[in-house]
């Protein structure tokens, strides 16, 4: 029992850091633009679509594979940002961008439906099914490449908003778009590079998903961006570090909960997100907190 | 009399008798078309008239967009289900569960509001959905909601041909109701507290609106009718799966059918529920694979946001002033054309003749 349970805590902590580089991607887009983009969660499917095709057609590894899905993903959310968010103005901006993010999943899943049918898609590949023994703990090779990628471009992303001048115009635009703009930054040209960005990050998650998911289908957005949202609610919304910490907490609470009933771990995930905002409705941390850095 | 008032009670008996044209429409649909086919359509219609009103009393009117709508819906279905099976209820009595749908609407949107009401805006509507997919899970996993395969309702001895008749009057009693009070919230106190909040909940607490009170009652009226309404669905369906009654797109297409006839007003949900729901059931008959319909109403959306994103009843209504008052403004000219257009354009303050409910 003991084992289990600490191998439950390592499987959490690494689909955790896989989950961080998808909610740190939501929560920036989050910060930037003011909205909350549903189709987050569908995209991650297409980012696993991508990589399906990839490796399967093309015969193009895994991780090979990214470097052609990255900037895929990136350029499509660049169109989207330009062509459905832009436009938006005004009193109703929240509910609307909300609605056009919603209308934008379901499209895709409907494209996706035509193109791969709704069967159960994995991707395959030598490391994914392999693991190796560490410590007692078992370790597939595919998180530990996974939580090692996902580490590696969390931090990027760190050193890219906190050690460069357009990462100082994306934190200066997060924390007062009218204020960024009167001191000369371009905040619609930050926008599109932020969902650009956000959306990136999301190939290297899909790529993740559909490789550990054990079965991924045009459905699977649905469950992908609820647990997304409540990631960033409960690390508070538009804060990065609350992201990732909200990541590893929930997914080791959902692999706990797992060991003792695999059918009740999503409830349990949203249980928790209600709770947590009862007792503290900005989330872990809040946007106070991000106004502070 | 001037003729600024003969115009005014013309215009008070068109709209009279226009309104009294579309109740004897509505009350002799199933009499001119008796077709089951026909019939359906209404239904559906219908229905989805009553959910998207539903959902305007308190999300059109409060501003708060609640995407857990189908948390009421499913949950009437399953009440009459379980009811009907556990009490061993058949015939014409299932009818007698209703009421219960509606109970059960009310007893679920009470604690639902009073945990999302503490938030707004963006977490609102996250949590709104969180609970959602909560009541879909279960729905698919509890031992006596049926599991996946879901429940059935009693069977209904009743010719074919006539089948949908009383089903079509059932809903239409729902819609009317739903309407009827819309529209006197729309002229009440409550409407006016609901109307504060949408457009500044601070200020509006700060003049004495008791705003989670207000809300809470919005969102709880709203849970009745959409639970009540959830439970005819079920009866004329005969059957709920979880997917069916805990439908992501059941949210979706209401709150597009509010936002394409114009959210806020009374008169908006009704019309967008008119075009949209038919529209939607004829493409699922007519294509059976479900995506193009999804496509096609993912890019419906998207049209209608960004290209009449108030909606319909609000644009309609600009252009018919426009039209009468020939492009000039309707206010005196002391009032600057270009500073007066702002105030006319935001329907928040359209003010009692807004929205043309």
């Amino acid at each position: 029992m003991a084992t289990q349970i600490y191998q439950a805590i390592v499987d959490g902590i690494l689909v955790g850091g896989v989950y961080a580089l998808m909610a740190v991607g939501l929560t920036l887009i989050f910060g930037v633009l003011d909205i909350i983009n549903i189709a987050q969660g569908i995209l991650v499917v297409l980012g696993a679509y991508l990589s399906y095709s990839l490796s399967g057609r093309l015969g193009i590894g895994l991780f090979v594979g990214l470097l052609v899905t990255v900037p895929a993903m990136f350029v499509l959310g660049v169109a989207i940002q330009w062509a459905f968010i832009r436009p938006l103005r005004g009193r109703e901006r929240t509910s609307m961008t909300l609605l056009v993010t919603y209308a934008m999943a379901l499209i895709i899943e409907g494209v996706l439906y035509r193109i791969y049918g709704p069967d159960d898609k994995q991707l395959s590949a030598s490391y994914v099914t392999s693991s190796v023994h560490v410590l007692g703990f078992y370790l597939p090779y595919i998180y530990l490449l996974g939580f090692a990628l996902a580490v590696v471009l969390v931090v990027a992303l760190y050193l890219m908003l906190y050690r460069t001048r357009f990462g100082r115009s994306v934190r200066a635009t997060m924390q007062d778009q009218t204020a960024a703009r009167l001191i000369g930054i371009d905040t619609s040209r930050v926008a599109g590079f932020t969902f650009g960005i956000g959306v990136g990050v999301t190939a290297v998650g899909g790529m993740m998903y559909g490789a550990t998911s054990g079965g991924f289908s045009p459905n699977s957005g649905y469950d992908l961006i609820s647990r997304l949202l409540a990631i960033i609610i409960l690390g508070g919304l538009g804060s990065i570090a609350g992201a990732l910490v909200a990541s590893v907490f929930m997914l080791t609470v959902v692999s706990l909960v797992d060991i003792w009933s695999p059918t009740w771990a999503n409830a349990v995930f949203y249980a928790a997100l209600v709770l947590v905002l009862v007792i503290r409705p900005t989330g872990f941390l809040g946007r106070q907190a991000v106004r502070a850095q | 009399m001037t003729s600024e008032a003969r115009r005014a009670r013309l215009a008070a008996g068109a709209r009279w008798s226009a309104l009294a044209i579309l109740a004897a429409a509505a009350l002799l649909f199933p009499v001119v078309f008796p077709n089951p086919v026909a019939t359906n359509y209404g239904i559906f219609a219908l229905i989805f008239v009553t959910a998207a009103s539903a959902w305007n009393v308190f999300s059109g009117f409060s501003g708060y967009i609640s995407l857990g709508q189908a948390v009421f819906f499913g949950s009437g279905a399953y009440a009459v289900g379980i009811a009907a099976r556990d009490w061993h209820v058949t015939g014409t009595a299932v009818f007698g569960l209703l009421p219960l749908a509606a109970a059960v609407g009310a007893a679920i949107a009470v604690p639902f509001g009073l945990v999302a009401l503490r938030v707004r805006r963006h977490t609102f509507i996250v949590i709104t959905i969180a609970v959602f997919f909560i009541f879909q899970l279960m729905a698919f996993n509890f031992s006596f909601t049926g599991g996946s395969s879901g429940l059935a309702a009693p069977f209904l001895a009743w010719p074919a041909a006539t089948y949908n008749n009383p089903f079509y009057y059932i809903a239409l009693a729902c819609a009317v109701g739903i309407i009827t009070l819309a529209w006197l919230i729309r002229r009440a106190r409550f409407g006016l507290h609901l109307r504060a909040i949408r457009d500044d909940e601070d200020r509006a607490r700060g003049l004495g609106v008791r705003a989670m009170r207000v809300k809470l009652a919005a969102f709880t009226l709203s849970g009745t009718v959409t639970g009540l309404i959830g439970g005819v669905w079920f009866l004329y369906l005969t059957q709920v799966e979880p997917q069916s009654g805990f439908d992501p797109l059941f949210d979706l297409s209401i709150v597009l059918m509010a936002f394409l006839g114009g959210l806020g007003t009374v008169a908006g949900p009704v019309l967008g529920a008119l075009i949209i729901e038919p529209g939607q059931l004829y493409l699922t008959i007519r294509f059976t694979n479900g995506y193009y319909g999804e496509i096609l109403l993912g890019a419906i959306f998207l049209v209608v946001v960004l290209f009449v994103p108030r909606g319909i009843i609000p644009t309609g209504g600009e252009w018919i002033r426009w039209l009468r008052t020939r492009g000039r403004s309707a206010l005196p000219s002391a009032v600057p054309a270009t500073e007066a257009k702002p105030e006319a354009r935001d329907p928040a303050r359209s003010g009692p003749h807004g929205g043309a409910g």
